[in-house]
Parts: C-alpha cells; structure tokens; sequence
C-alpha cells in the first residue's frame, strides 16, 4: 500500500517536472507596464468621499479581497498592487486620477472604476492608450461596445437588461396592464426608463403615466397620487432606497394597489421594505443577480460561507447586508479569474483577451444559475437576472433565470 | 461734510482694503515665475503636465473670483455656474458645430461675460452675504439646468458630452498635453497682465473705491450700479474661459462636474491664495488640486476631515493666505539685504 503510493508520488512528481519544464519552454513571459514576475499593479477609482461615497464600500470590500489573496501567495507568485483613487463623483478629477494611475503609478489596468459619467469621462483616454477600463462599476448599456470601445468591458447588468426582465414578465403575465412608472430624474432613472420603452416596443403605450422625481424633493407622495389617478393597475417604482421605501408607504395609505415592481437597487430589507413596513410589501416583484447577505436561506451555500469566512479574517470591518460588499467581493473574484486566465501573458491585450473569453464563470456571492460569459463580441459579463417576490419579511426567488436579451 | 453724514458710512467693509500695488509681484519675481512655468513641463512626465495646465486652468477661475471679491468686495459663491457655461459653450461649439478650439474661447468669455452682466443686475441691489446666497442659487440651479430634457439635444443630459483633445498645430514635435499646456500658459499670462492694467485702470480705481466704500465712491462720481454688474461681467466672463480650457483639457464636460463644490473650492482658493493678491491665484488653485490628493493619502476614509484640519491650519497660522507668506519672505530678504 505505502509502497504503491510512494511509486504513485514519485510518478505524479516526475510528470509535473515535465509538464513544467515543457511550460517553461513553450510559455514565453510577457509583460506591459503594471506586471512583472512579482508584481500586478491594479488601479482603481471610487467616491471615497461626496455624494455618492456610500458605494466606497466596493473599494475597501475589493482591497481587502486582494490582500487576502496576497496571503495566500498571490496570482501565480505574483502580488497584487491596488492602488486605489477617490475622485468624489466628480468626472474632471475621475480624469486627473485616472492619468495619475496610467502614467504615473504604472498601473496594468483600472478595475471596477465606479459611477456612469466618471467612466464616460476617461472612455475615451483608455482607449487611446490602450489600458484596460475593466469591468466598470456602473449600470449603463453603454460599456457593452466592443466595437468602437475595445479597451473598456462593463460587469453588472445594465439598467436595461433589468427594465428589459420586467417588461418580459408584464406582457406575459398580463399583456393589458397599465403601466405607471415613478423615475428619479438622473442618469439611473433615464437609462432605465430607456430600456424600459425598448423592451415594450410598440407596446410602449401600456405605459399610461410617467412621473419623474427629483432626489432633493422631500416627499413624492404628490407624484404617487397622480400615478393612482391615471387609472394604472402596475407600478414600476425606478427608485432609489429613500423614495422607493416612502412610494410603498403612500401607495397603501391611499388604498391603491396595483401589482408592484421595484428596481434592484432598492430591493433591500432593511433599507426599503422595514421602513415601508413589511405588511405594505407584501407581493411586490423585483429582481437580483447577487445573494443577500441579510437572506438565512444562503448560510448554507457554500458560496456564501466563503464570503462570510472572508468577511471574519481578512475583512472584519465589513458589512455583510450591505449589497455593495456582495458586489466588489465578487467582482474583484471576476479579475482574479481574468489575471488567472492569462497566465504568464501579462500584458493589456491578453487581459481583454482573457476577459472577452469567461465562460460560466460562478463567483460565490452570485445567484445560484446566474454565470458569467463573455466572448470578443459580448462585452456584458452578467446578463442574467432571477425574479423575486417579497413574502413575509424576505424575498423568495422564483420561476427561471431570466436572460434579458431581447430575442427571447 | 456734516458728522451726520460720516456717521452713515461706518459700517466695516467686508473685504479689507487692500493697496493696488500691494496686488501683484515684482518683475524680478515675476520672470522667475514666468521661466519656471515655461522650464518644467520640458522636464516633467505628461501626467504633471496635465495637472500643470489644471492648475493654470482653476487659477484663472481663482483670478477671476479675486477680481470681483478683492477688487470690488462682492462675494460669489455662483462661480462653478459660470465655469460650466464656459465649458459647456466651448464644448457644444467644437464637438456640434466643429468649430476650432481656440476660436471657442473669445466665445466662452462673451457669453459668460453677458450671463455675469446680466446676472449682476438683480444682484446689485443685494450685498455681503445675501449675494453670496443669491450667487449660492445660481450654483446650485445650474447642474439640473444642464440636465433638462430641452437642451439634451446640445448638452448630452446627464451624460454630458465627450470633447476631442487639440493635436499641436503646424506639426510641432510636442505632445497635446505639453501644446495644451503652452496654449493655457499663454492665455493664463495674457489675462492676468490685462486683470492687473484693469485694476490700475479708472475702472480698477472705481471697483475699489466701491469695495472700500460705496457712498464714498457714488460721492466721487463713480457710477456704483455700472461698475458693480462690469465687475461681475469681467469676472464672469474670465470663469467662462477658463471655463472652455478646463473643458478642453479634460475632454469631458458633465453636469456633475459642476456642482457647487466647485464654487467652494474656487472660494477656498482665493481665500488661501490671499484675497486682493492676484498671484494668490495660483497658490490657491494648487491648493485645491493637490491637498486633497494629501489628504487622501493620510487617510481614505477620513481624507474629508484632514482636508478640513489642514485648511483650518492654513486659516489660523496665515489668516490672509498666501500674501503673507510672501510679505513675511519680502521682509526678511529685506533685512537679509541689510545686514
């Protein structure tokens, strides 16, 4: 028996020295600035501070992530660097951090940089310079364009693939619906509000009333009575958590009761639906590619138990039902695959390469079913959505994961 | 005079009064600030370029604002909307109409130079903190006025609209951060030179004696309501420039750029820089571009509150900015020279 295995040890030892003086052989090294046989230099910009600093969550949750990778040896021996940047929300200082990271940290690419007009702002130095914008943090359609944009690749769904999975569910479940929409007046509640159109097509008509809020209104109880008086049995809340949890409120004090359906953004227990009240959430749709934190019905999955592990040594600070910590956890999982994936090619055209070519990639914090696939032509890793219900005080997932391509 | 009248007058002017000579540098200084500025960007990568031609870029929108606060004691917290016209007006003009960058710039200044006149008029009647409320309104109306669905068209909404970067012309071997940058420089240098001669000019005489008092100046003649909107049009209209370069030089223009932060930091920095102090500017803008980058890099999740320590420090050991920093160094370089 130990005579078998010493034989079986000595076998498998001698066939890893070939295979890896065969590697050394064939793999020639190669890298572009950022990488070096020690090294991968990341960059990153957030809103660690200003209005939107709420989401320097995904940052700090993704730093942490890289270190805990480092501890355990780093990306093929090599550590990684992440140097990341505070641009306040404010594009032309989006664009002095961006530079800085390019030209003067030496980065090999800028990851999950966060916010729709920030990114719109260095998109196009990126690409002249031919640095990887990856896997930007930001629900617009627009970094799914591989065309004209080669260097920048998106991550999450965009608001119009998730207006595109309720359109889908309405006109099937009820193709007479009348459709009253409540949308915050910016770049999120327009982009959605988009893809909404889009998806009904020449159906747009079902949407009988539109009305648009601004976040430094106090209340939107007025806008929500109007909504009731054109007449509407659906309601699509495109809000953010203080003003969807406030539409729920008003829409049960005035006894109107259409079927309810709020964006993902705003699907949260303890920040929507607790203070809107839980008896006035009953049975309102919405969708979601991550797992709650705050859901018992994942403690089990194994995924999740690694993301709790994860929060208990190397990121303590961390808050588990904060969605932003589920969002940079799984995204920067998404890159470690990539730099895996490249092997001792580090340079920028095979990261996008590498990035292009995911296929089923699982990271621990997604929705069971949802995967992430890329290919040269696809530049949106996640498409996929599943519906959820809210019944007692969680969501209850149900029917199938929902693609939101057009076609089907 | 009867004492009656001069009792009238006494209320403390807002601004300290400061002397036309006391606003500028000397030659000697200011060639060694002239050659510096033309002498690093040779040496430097292209990142400090660009961080360079920022600086000149939020200098002038410093200048500007010191220009109304210094010269003419009117507050303004409303610059960051005159910036924003600026941009976006050179902005819509090269990427919709395809007009040069350069030719952009005279444009930019006008129009903001009207808006400012315009604007000016109503606020004439208001003084000390009530136009800086009122000019505080203009700050905060204007980034939802870009995002308004009747000038989508034109502004991009709340995407806002990408600007292409100017190549060097007649094939000068430099790159377009370095050309840009000696664009900036020189316009940067031509205003300032025209802000100082106005300042020495009748016109500059009338803003200041309006500053340090304004029934004193309406009794010498000085046509208070005129000079006041003229102030705020010049200023307005300097904004408006530097307004189109900074558009130019980050290629971008959003409206979330705009916020009213800007107009604070434009505040701060003339505060820092010394108000009255036109070469403050520059220390000012500085101050604004890099010491957050400081505080960042003390501390990411505090780097609010360490902006706010080292500003408080600034204000409690240089209360007048970076003026007195350079009068204490005249002094003693004086007294260097004497012993």
């Amino acid at each position: 028996m130990t005579a078998a295995r010493q034989s079986l040890t000595a076998l498998s030892m001698m066939l890893a020295l070939i295979v890896t003086s065969c590697n050394l052989a064939l793999a020639q090294k190669a890298y572009d600035t950022g990488a070096s046989d020690t090294e991968i230099r990341i960059g990153n910009i957030m809103p660690y501070s200003g209005p939107a600093s709420a989401y320097g969550v995904i940052g700090k949750t993704e730093a942490a992530y890289f270190r805990m990778i480092n501890a355990s040896g780093g990306i093929r021996g090599r550590k990684i660097t992440f140097i990341s940047y505070d641009d306040a929300y404010s594009p032309p200082k989006t664009v002095e951090q961006a530079r800085k990271l390019v030209e003067s940290d030496d980065v090999l690419l800028v990851f999950n940089s966060l916010g729709t007009a920030t990114n719109v702002a260095i998109r196009k130095y990126m690409n002249e310079k031919q640095v990887p914008q990856l896997f930007v943090a930001s629900g617009a359609s627009k970094w799914n364009d591989p065309k004209d944009y080669p260097w920048t690749m998106g991550w999450q769904p965009s608001y119009q693939d998730e207006a595109r999975v309720y359109a889908k569910y309405i006109m099937k479940h009820n193709p007479d619906a009348k459709i009253a929409v409540l949308y915050q007046n910016d770049d999120f509640g327009k982009d959605y509000l988009k893809g909404l159109k889009e998806a009904f097509g020449d159906k747009a008509a079902m949407i009988v009333a539109e009305e648009a809020y601004e976040t430094s209104e106090p209340t939107i109880d007025n806008h929500i009575v109007k909504l009731k008086a054109a007449g509407a049995d659906t309601f699509i809340s495109i809000t953010t958590p203080k003003f969807a949890a406030q539409a729920i409120k008003k829409a049960a004090e005035i006894a109107w009761t259409p079927m309810q359906i709020l964006t993902n953004v705003s699907a949260s227990v303890g920040g929507v639906m607790q203070p809107a009240g839980y008896e006035n959430s009953q049975g309102i749709l919405s969708a979601a590619y991550l797992k709650d934190g705050a859901d018992p019905q994942w403690d089990k999955d194994p995924g999740m138990q690694k993301f709790i592990a994860f929060l208990k040594k190397d990121y303590p600070e961390g808050n588990r039902l904060d969605g932003a910590t589920a969002f940079g956890y799984a995204a920067a999982q998404t890159l470690v695959k990539v730099l895996e994936l490249c092997g001792d090619d580090l340079t920028r055209a095979n990261v996008m390469k590498q990035a292009a070519n995911l296929k089923g990639f699982v990271p621990d914090t997604l929705l069971p079913g949802i995967t992430i696939n890329t290919s040269p032509t696809d530049f949106a890793p996640i498409k996929q959505l599943r519906l959820m219900r809210f019944k007692g005080e969680k969501w209850e997932l149900f029917g199938d994961i929902i693609s939101s391509s057009l076609s089907n | 005079m009867s004492a009656a009248a001069e009792e009238v007058v006494t209320e403390a002017p807002a601004v300290e009064a400061v002397p036309k000579r006391a606003m500028t540098l000397g030659y000697g200084t200011s060639l060694v600030v002239l050659a510096a500025l033309v002498i690093i960007p040779l040496l430097v990568k292209n990142f400090i370029i660009f961080q360079m031609t920022m600086l000149l870029i939020y200098g002038l929108a410093v200048l500007a604002l010191n220009i109304l606060t210094g010269g003419s004691g009117q507050f303004s917290l409303g610059q960051s909307a005159f910036y924003a016209v600026g941009a976006y007006t050179s902005a819509i003009l090269m990427e919709h109409v395809g007009m040069n960058y350069a030719l952009t710039l005279p444009i930019a200044g006008v129009i903001c130079f009207g808006f400012g006149f315009l604007f000016g008029q109503p606020a004439l009647r208001l003084s000390g903190v009530y136009l800086a409320l009122a000019t505080f309104a203009l700050a905060t109306a204007m980034p939802q006025l870009l995002k308004l669905g009747y000038f989508e068209h034109w502004t991009g909404g709340v995407q806002g609209l990408v600007v292409t970067k100017p190549d060097a012309p007649f094939g000068l071997p430099m790159s377009q951060d370095m050309w840009l940058y000696y664009f900036t420089l020189a316009i940067t240098i031509a205003i300032y030179v025209a802000s100082v001669n106005l300042l020495r000019s009748r016109s500059g005489r009338a803003f200041m004696a309006i500053r340090d008092n304004e029934i004193a100046a309406s009794a010498m003649g000085v046509d208070v309501a005129l000079y006041k909107t003229l102030a705020f049009g010049v200023s307005a209209g300097i904004t408006g420039v530097a307004g189109g370069l900074g558009a130019i030089a980050v290629q971008f223009v959003a409206p979330d750029g705009y916020t009213i932060q800007l107009a604070i930091s434009l505040f701060l920095g003339m505060v820092v820089g010394g108000v009255g102090w036109l070469p403050g500017s520059i220390v000012g803008s500085a101050f604004i571009i890099f010491v957050p980058n400081i505080a960042e890099g003390i501390s990411k999740g505090l780097s609010g509150a360490v902006f706010g320590v080292l500003l408080f420090l600034v204000i409690f050991l240089v209360p007048h900015g970076a003026r007195q920093v350079a009068i204490v160094a005249q002094q003693l370089a004086a007294k260097l020279k004497k012993n």
